[in-house]
């Protein structure tokens, strides 16, 4: 198949004594040719799949083009509407809100129920099992699930014990129907942060916290000086996903409220197809470079902020 | 059931071991969130349309009926759009497996080559682009090839899930000692011997992750089969569900086994594979 060359152990540097010594050597010693060839399908399709749509893509932000057909090039007027379409700043400002509520109260739930689990509870493998379970449904499938629960059951519990503010469906509130897609993505995306969790709490030794207690410190002050600097790093890359993951809100939305009432909960990925499929693309290729930009600047603005301060226990 | 007795406690203690009773008791009570809508799917589709239609929830279902399983499978035509799911997640979970070893694999040996180890940063770049940003140049190309069917679906899961598995694998590759491939070297193998022989055996568990991931996403992924594959008879199970919406109606009872019968398929695989999901996400999150 190939001649056998063997490649050197990373850190070895003896064959280089006779060339100057540069910082890389990319062609010595011989590499073995078909180690291309084990990169190139994942190199190609990458570039096919994403890296070409992208530039593609980015080129008609710039253009007047709906999708097909002719088109003109429209300089950065695109940009500019965008900029001034209410629906679109809309759909912006309700997407940043609701990343932002969604990762706070999913990271708590899920840190509280991470430290739970990893107490000495009774049935803690069976409770484990459960409690991941909500990452393997479809998000689309659960909001429908949801959406019957919010619509039906709800008001019918609340119209029983006779509360009237839930005794309609939130859904059909634009101004509570945000909380149901909330409450939809925690249930939904609780077990990955939970698991980090997880993973972080037990790296915390048994000891810090023993001589925390002889010193007479209270749970709640073990949780906060000591629990929480020591996972701050787990708290940081659950963070990072989480926001991305809600910035991105698409199947659950479609499910649960199809971004209404109204355009009340319509999302950016939301704004962005639709508009597509209302036939514009230039225009919506505009909106998604935007989008892009917005979503790199929160992912460097959140490393930044807690650059040096993450710690992932001991 | 639960291992803390045996796992946490040295023997002479193991009378004394207490368990958290409070924290048991609280966690029982938030399962039951998690179970609620799950226990509703399953009690809604064992009732009769008749019983079903009034929409309550946590009435029995009386009579027991399987009714609703056999109007879903036949309404929604199920077998197909489980054809075409199935179909799509095994091209997406050979794919993935396959092509991410191999990359990880030249990517670490040829760690100090500068074409490799910007590769390896190239395809990390994927996890900061969000799908909604590609996806509407990606719609247009794909129909522009042809591939806005199933083949093109299973091809951009593989893409997307290029830089976790990459990332997976390479963490993973670095901690098998070069010296075990060396003494097969000498012995006489080519890389791609190496490879599948030695390499590729030793990934194993990482493969298991990096599949039954592959198998979940593919599975219940709504967005990319919705806006690729443009003949609806080729739709995906989670795409069928939105499509039936309206015929559903409220006709719960054959809403809720459609649902359930699409849902089964990942319960099922996570309760065989939880090992590897649990240990795909932690080692996933520290790398």
């Amino acid at each position: 198949m190939s001649e056998t060359t063997s490649t050197p152990p990373r850190a070895s540097t003896p064959q280089r004594s006779s060339a100057p010594p540069p910082k890389e050597s990319p062609n010595s010693p011989k590499i073995d040719p078909i180690y291309y060839f084990f990169l190139f399908p994942a190199l190609l399709a990458f570039t096919l799949a994403i890296t070409v749509p992208a530039i593609v893509g980015f080129g008609y932000s710039f253009t007047n083009s709906i999708g097909f057909g002719d088109w003109e090039f429209t300089g950065i007027r695109n940009y500019i509407a965008v900029f001034r379409d209410e629906g679109i700043v809309g759909a912006y400002l309700f997407t940043l809100g609701f990343a932002l509520v969604t990762v706070i109260i999913t990271n708590a739930i899920a840190f509280f129920l991470a430290l739970g689990l990893t107490a000495r509870i009774r049935f803690q493998r069976t409770l484990r099992t459960v409690f991941v379970l909500p990452m393997v449904i479809s998000g689309i499938i659960i909001a429908y699930v949801f959406k019957f629960l919010f619509s039906n059951t709800v008001p019918a519990i609340a119209q029983t014990l006779g509360i009237d503010a839930l005794s309609q469906s939130i859904l059909a509130n634009e101004n509570l129907a945000w909380i149901a897609l909330v409450i939809v993505h925690a249930w939904s995306t609780i077990p990955p942060a939970l698991l980090i969790y997880i993973a972080g709490l037990v790296t915390v030794p048994e000891e810090v916290y023993e001589a925390a207690s002889i010193d007479g410190a209270s749970p709640a002050s073990k949780l906060w000086h000591i629990t929480l600097p020591l996972v701050s790093g787990y708290v940081v890359i659950n963070t990072i996903l989480g926001f991305k993951g809600y910035l991105n809100a698409y199947d659950i939305v479609v499910g649960l409220t199809d971004g209404g009432p109204g355009v009340a909960t319509r999302t950016v990925a939301m704004s962005i197809i639709r508009g597509f499929e209302g036939g514009d693309f230039g225009y919506q290729m505009a909106n998604a470079a935007v989008f892009f930009v917005i979503s790199i600047i929160i992912a460097i603005f959140q490393l930044r902020l807690t650059r040096g301060k993450a710690s992932f226990g001991s | 059931m639960s291992t803390a007795s045996t796992s946490t406690a040295p023997r002479r203690m193991r009378a004394k071991v207490r368990y958290n009773v409070p924290a048991t008791i609280i966690l029982l009570v938030c399962a039951i969130t998690v179970a609620i809508p799950l226990f509703v799917t399953i009690n809604m589709s064992l009732k009769t349309t008749a019983q079903a239609v009034d929409g309550r929830a946590f009435t029995l279902p009386a009579p027991l009926s399987g009714d609703a399983f056999a109007e879903a499978w036949s309404l929604t035509d199920l077998p197909r759009a489980l054809s075409v799911s199935i179909f799509i997640t095994a091209i997406a979970v050979v794919g993935e497996i396959v092509i991410s070893s191999l990359a990880a694999y030249a990517i670490v040996r040829n760690w100090h080559r500068r074409l490799f180890r910007w590769s390896f940063f190239y395809l990390l770049a994927a996890m900061f682009i969000p799908f909604p940003v590609v996806a509407l140049p990606q719609v247009q190309m794909t129909g522009m090839l042809g591939l806005d069917n199933p083949v093109g679906v299973a091809a951009l899961h593989i893409v997307f899930a290029l830089a976790f598995n990459t990332m997976l694998f390479t963490a993973f590759l670095r901690s098998i000692p070069i010296s075990l491939e060396e003494s097969m070297r000498i012995d006489g193998a080519s890389t791609w011997q190496v490879f599948w022989r030695l390499i590729f055996p030793l990934l194993g568990p990482m493969s298991a992750t990096v599949g039954i991931f592959a198998f979940l996403q593919s599975w219940n992924d709504f967005m990319m089969p919705s806006l690729i594959i443009s003949d609806p008879r080729l739709q995906t199970v989670p795409v069928l569900q939105s499509m039936f919406q309206d015929q559903f109606s409220n006709n719960y009872n054959v809403s809720f086994a459609s649902y359930l019968m699409a849902m089964a398929p990942a319960i099922v695989a996570y309760l065989l594979a939880q090992k590897w999901v649990i240990s795909g996400l932690t080692q996933g999150a520290v790398k």
